[in-house]
């Protein structure tokens, strides 16, 4: 019996949203019985293995195939349906990221599991029920969904719950996947790869944001000042996108990128609907605007009326002293 | 060309909503329903693109739905859709209308089918990976460009990081998102034919669900939001690492 995880690295390290879903994973396996199995590419380096163990997986699987290593999702999901019948799996879990939602419908299928994908909270077993929420309508609401197969599915929604620390070592093994022959049928022709020291926004825990508000494109630079001082990601609204102020997958709301930072900075966004769709799931929300009207405040935290182009650089010497104060 | 668009009938983002039943069910009442946008915008504006450049073709729309919902179904017409298809019951979960779709489509040789990246209530992003695997079909997730040249398909989709170009052979499902077109008004000409146009009801093709929504719950909205003089930006800094704990 185990409860499995889909598990990948990136820049030498062991990506968080991976992280988070071993320890959502740890967490029903303390509640269904079982060990946390990892799943890994066998070319991720084995001494990450250990941070998958800290943040409570017990076994780590490597999974050796070309088709694995190139990212092919038909080829990971039949590791994936493996991996669970080998292991008994009662539960399998992704990240609902990119990865995720490639893979995890196509586990779902193979093994008629029902899913629930972009899980905000550990699951509620109890009396046989086996229920988990997750958010609906915008960010408006939250849904409870129990899921009756045997074997169930879950993507975990970044941000949700903080990484585990207090997990022990893992013993590693390689697994034998019989892939041959299984493949998604799509080539990769060409990546087009940002060059960024930053944080991907799906997975940035500060995160800020700029909008209109800004009037003009070179005026980037006191937000990407804040932005450094923090060590957030920058993003953007929808109409700086289209203008293209800004690239679009800076782009945060409803058509653009959903986030969930524990802080979210907006300046000059005055919050429409479509906006705060993508944004409401922050922990905390500051706005930051000149129109003390902006509908923004409604769904903020902390709110500041002003112009963006005296507080900006004020609020980022604040930080820099703060930063300073905590060396 | 043979296009297949499956859409999705979503409250409007700004609609009020509420639950009934003691917080069992949505409540219907008042709330406007409309196409999911990346279904409608993208997919389907898509579609009509590749058609028209090619010069023939037939886009079919796709629906899981009760006949309440012909009327948004009736709008995908009006936009240029050439004929329709319903089935007629409650979409249950992704897996279920994933199932109504492959069975669907099974054997009647569409070249490509087309979903949204996600609906946006529930935003799950399941249903295009389900079909793809139910139908043993290649599949490319979260496509902003696509492109059909003889039986070759090229889309640019996100990966980590950035985007990729890639290729695969049609028939594929492909879940578009912005970028891949520009939503289209129907214009008076359109909705006019769209009320002539073939909308064949079906009747449930493959019937299970594997999960079912228990109960709702409101979000309850933050705390009144606290104003900081713009003078005061070390108090912000302040409460933000010791009220909010978040620096």
């Amino acid at each position: 019996m185990s409860v499995i995880v889909y598990t990948e690295a990136a820049k030498g390290k062991i990506r968080k949203n991976s992280l988070e879903a071993v320890t959502y994973a740890a967490a029903i396996a303390a509640k269904v019985g079982g060990e946390v199995v990892a799943v890994i590419d066998a070319a991720v380096d084995g001494a990450l293995h250990a941070d998958l163990g800290k943040a409570g997986a017990q076994k780590v699987l490597t999974v050796n195939h070309a088709a694995l290593s190139a990212g092919d999702a038909r080829a990971w999901a039949a590791a994936m349906e493996l991996v669970a019948q080998a292991h008994g799996a009662k539960v399998v879990v992704f990240s609902h990221d990119l990865a995720g939602k490639d893979i995890a419908p196509r586990v779902a299928v193979r093994l008629k599991a029902g899913i629930v994908a972009g899980a905000v909270d550990f699951p509620t077993i109890e009396g046989g029920k086996f229920e988990v929420r997750k958010t609906a309508f915008s960010g408006k609401a939250t849904a409870v969904y129990s899921i009756n197969s045997e074997v169930k599915v879950i993507t975990l929604l970044p941000n949700s719950i903080p990484v585990g620390a207090n997990g022990t070592a893992v013993s590693g093994s390689a697994f034998d996947a019989k892939l041959d022959g299984i493949t998604s049928g799509v080539t990769i022709k060409e990546r087009k790869t940002r060059q960024s020291t930053t944080v991907p926004l799906p997975e940035a825990e500060l995160v800020v944001s700029a909008g209109r508000g800004l009037k003009a494109p070179e005026n980037w630079g006191i937000v990407e000042d804040l932005a450094t001082a923090l060590g957030a990601t920058t993003a953007c609204s929808r109409p700086v996108a289209d203008m293209h102020w800004r690239p679009h997958h800076e782009h945060v709301g409803q058509t653009g990128v959903a986030i969930r930072p524990n802080l979210y900075i907006a300046i000059g966004i005055s919050g429409a609907i479509q906006h705060l769709a993508g944004v409401n799931g922050s922990k905390t929300i500051v706005v930051i605007n000149n129109d003390k009207e902006a509908p923004f405040f409604k769904a903020a935290d902390y709110g500041v009326v002003g112009d963006a182009f005296e507080i900006l650089p004020k609020l980022t010497e604040a930080v820099k002293k703060f930063k300073a104060s905590q060396n | 060309m043979k296009i297949l668009v499956c859409i999705s009938s979503v409250p409007d983002t700004t609609t009020k909503i509420a639950f009934v039943n003691e917080n069992r069910e949505f409540s219907k009442q008042g709330v406007q329903f409309i196409i999911n946008p990346y279904d409608e915008w993208y997919a389907l504006v898509r579609a009509l693109e590749l058609k028209e450049a090619k010069g023939s073709g037939q886009v079919t729309l796709f629906h899981v739905g009760l006949a309440e919902n012909e009327a948004i179904i009736r709008k995908g017409l009006a936009i240029g859709a050439d004929d329709a298809v319903r089935v007629d019951a409650d979409p249950g979960d992704a897996y279920f209308v994933a199932q109504q779709i492959a069975a669907y489509a099974a054997g009647k040789g569409y070249d490509l089918i087309l979903v949204g990246k996600e609906t946006i209530d529930y935003n799950s992003s399941m249903v295009g990976g389900m079909v793809a695997e139910l139908m043993n079909l290649p599949y490319v997730s979260m496509a902003s460009k696509l492109d059909v040249a003889g039986a070759e398909i090229t889309a640019e989709c996100d990966i980590d990081g950035g985007t990729a170009v890639v290729t695969c052979a049609s028939p594929a499902v492909i879940s578009c998102q912005k970028g891949m077109a520009e939503a289209r008004i129907p214009n008076m000409r359109g909705i006019m034919a769209a009320r002539t146009k073939p909308l064949e009801t079906v009747q449930v093709l493959d019937n299970s669900t594997l999960t079912k929504v228990e109960n709702y719950r409101l979000n309850e909205g933050r705390q009144a939001v606290k104003m900081i003089d713009a003078g005061s930006m070390d108090e912000l800094v302040r409460l933000l690492h010791e009220e909010a704990k978040v620096i």
